[in-house]
């Protein structure tokens, strides 16, 4: 039997929805892998990865509350993507929302009033889109590449966070360490379930995937940034405006990053730290193209990816397994969605082996 | 300043600059043959531990270089079976092997984080090395800098004066004509990649292995990254990529002799100095739409099929 590669007549649109689910199942199947090397016992390794974290109520809150941020960028990220302007600098722009929202919280630290979390929120969105505005405006003003420029701004942004946490915004009854002082309970978000840590920024994150879905789908704009992904001239000629989407396209992956960046120190956080983010703002790259640059997608995958947070944490506790792992899972999950896509414009035959007519005289 | 410290500092700064001088010619060649790999830092980081392991196992610095070599091109064989033989977007295949790089390099590096190793003695040649001044310049370096002009060398020879060098820009330029010509575009361009991941590998071992010499989580630290902004700054000219190299070697070697300068501003600021000269830089050469057009490998980034076409 021999097997034949053959392009497609019309792209899959059967495996664009499976492909994803393949690499699910691929990455699952390397993660096996990988613990019996590791000498685990497979079963037992996969418990604590992937099941023991979300048992109870409380690791489901944990699932979402790692979700929240991995959603809200991959949506502002797949805006972007949709029309090949490609964002890598979330997680600087998620550093940027972090350092005006909580410098927000940190300046009404005395006061009770409830519009605070709102400032807070307003200031994490000028932070992170003040911050994806750079890397647009350079674009469109001098041409240079954003995925360059982007990239670079996030070790500055963490540079500028360090800086504040060590300087002036470092908490002076700290012991000498670098944090501030703790939030107040004004510029705390309230939680929702007892019994859990699920703030009410998850909401934020939730209607952040509808309106991305009525952005994405349903808008005009929407589809000018798909046809400008798709053949630019077209869009050229149509006459959109590519400089429009490009702004567009930048400054939506900043101003998710920058609430998602709010969400985490008035969330879970409580206060500034030097690290704010465990590599959302990359992680949700991935996210964003496993969901298929689709909202619905989307959320789906930031489930799985802070799933993958998640085992790794408990995977060190309970195994003694590196929670590196994290990252070996993540980029593996990446690179079999992106193998597997190949099955959307190609088809593998299979057919026997057939002695071919005429050949013999 | 005195002159001793201008002269350590003009030896830092080619320290600095090799490990780009390495991935940067790593990647143009790679560029060359049409392909653009995001996967630089990816590739270093993974190089790097792999090189810093089998120093600390062997202590031969010519297996850590083989072995951070072959670990670099192995990541490029990933990153080269997506985007050549399955034909994957090139952005994501590369943004994939760096986020890929970064967490194996770390789950590899584990057992390794406070391990110390001697670093590479510096050559010492009879004579060359005692001349004043000159032989402190020139001839007091250890071998894998010496190495990385052999590199230049070789570029300079291969792209210029040989057949394969023209071979390989032709099928950036335009791989349909080098298709119908009867080269192998994809194979061509697997070599380039390899060849690409084995320099970027090779960049990282001199950073965990001489430069530092010790293994820390994403200690190439943007250096990947750079090296890809070097090669547009370089209008994807071998010598030119030389020159950008040491000049951010010198601005991170900067950063840690201001301070001696008697001038006081807080670290953080320094560290920020090479990532802001590689925007400085990039946007200083690339808002002259023409000279990237007319420089840029034709067919950068885009995918070929060899029966689409």
């Amino acid at each position: 039997m021999v097997f034949k590669i053959e392009p497609r007549p019309i792209p899959s649109k059967a495996m664009k929805y499976f492909s994803p689910l393949i690499a699910a199942l691929l990455m699952l199947f390397s993660g096996l892998l990988i613990f019996i090397l590791l000498g685990k016992n497979p079963a037992l390794a996969f418990h604590a990865f992937f099941i023991e974290p979300i048992n109870d109520l409380y690791g489901l809150g944990e699932l979402i509350i790692k979700a929240s941020p991995l959603m809200i960028i991959g949506v502002g990220l797949a805006i972007g993507f949709k029309a090949n302007i490609w964002n890598i600098g979330a997680e600087g722009q998620l550093a940027m929302g972090a350092i005006f929202g909580g410098g927000v919280a940190l300046y009404f630290n005395e006061s009770t009033s409830s519009l605070i979390l709102p400032a807070m929120f307003a200031g994490g969105i000028i932070g992170g889109m003040l911050w994806a505005s750079i890397p647009a405006f350079l674009k469109i003003r001098y041409n240079a590449n954003e995925i360059l420029v982007s990239l670079m701004l996030n070790y500055v942004a963490i540079l500028i966070l360090s800086l504040l946490i060590h300087g002036p915004w470092k908490d002076p009854q700290g012991y000498g360490f670098p944090q501030s002082v703790l939030f107040s309970d004004s510029a705390l978000l309230p939680i929702m379930i007892e019994g859990t840590r699920l703030h009410a920024g998850v909401l934020i994150s939730f209607a952040a995937v509808g309106v991305g879905w009525i952005f994405l789908l349903k808008s005009f704009i929407g589809y000018q940034l798909q046809v400008s992904g798709l053949a630019i001239n077209a869009a050229a000629y149509a006459g959109f405006k590519y400089k429009k989407m490009i702004w567009i396209g930048l400054l939506s992956g900043g101003l998710a990053a920058g609430i998602a960046g709010v969400s985490e120190i008035a969330g879970p956080i409580g206060q500034l730290l030097p690290s704010v983010s465990p590599g959302y703002g990359f992680a949700a790259i991935i996210v964003a193209y496993v969901g298929r640059l689709h909202p619905g997608g989307i959320f789906l995958s930031s489930l799985l990816m802070a799933l993958l947070y998640l085992g790794g944490e408990s995977g060190q506790m309970n195994l003694d397994l590196p929670s590196a792992v994290t990252g070996v899972f993540q980029g593996m999950l990446l690179f079999y969605l992106l193998a597997a896509d190949f099955l959307i414009n190609f088809r593998i035959r299979f057919k026997l082996n057939q002695p071919v007519k005429g050949a013999n005289p | 300043m005195n002159p001793d410290t201008l002269m350590n500092i003009l030896i830092a700064t080619i320290a600095a600059g090799t490990p780009l001088v390495y991935a940067a010619l790593g990647e143009l060649i790679v560029e060359k043959s049409g392909v653009l790999n995001l996967g630089v830092e990816g590739m270093m980081l993974v190089g790097a531990i792999s090189g810093f392991i089998a120093m600390a196992k062997t202590g031969s610095i010519i297996i850590a270089v083989s072995c951070g070599m072959l670990a670099g091109a192995l990541m490029a064989l990933i990153f080269a079976i997506l985007t050549l033989s399955l034909m994957a977007n090139q952005v994501a295949s590369g943004l994939a092997l760096t986020i890929f790089g970064t967490g194996l390099s770390a789950f590899m590096g584990i057992e390794y984080t406070s391990v110390a190793l001697k670093g590479v003695p510096e050559l010492s040649i009879p004579v060359l090395s005692n001349i004043p001044i000159l032989g402190q310049l020139i001839f007091s370096y250890d071998i894998l800098i010496y190495m990385s002009l052999v590199l230049l060398a070789g570029v300079l020879w291969f792209l210029y004066k040989t057949r394969a060098g023209l071979i390989l820009k032709a099928v950036g330029e335009s791989p349909k004509s080098g298709h119908a010509l009867g080269f192998s575009v994809i194979g061509i361009r697997y070599l380039a990649v390899l060849f690409g991941g084995a320099m970027a590998g090779l960049g990282g071992v001199y950073l965990a292995v001489a430069y530092t010499p010790m293994w820390v989580e994403g200690m190439v630290a943007g250096r990947g990254w750079v090296s890809l902004a070097l090669v547009v700054f370089a209008t994807w000219r071998p010598a030119r990529v030389m020159i950008g190299a040491y000049l951010f070697g010198g601005v991170t070697i900067l950063q840690f002799h201001i301070q001696g300068f008697g001038f006081e501003i807080p670290a953080q600021i320094l560290s920020m100095l090479p990532y802001l000269a590689t925007i400085l830089v990039l946007v200083f050469i690339s808002r002259d739409k023409n000279l990237i057009r007319l420089n840029s490998p034709a067919s950068l980034g885009i995918t070929f099929h060899p029966e689409n076409n």
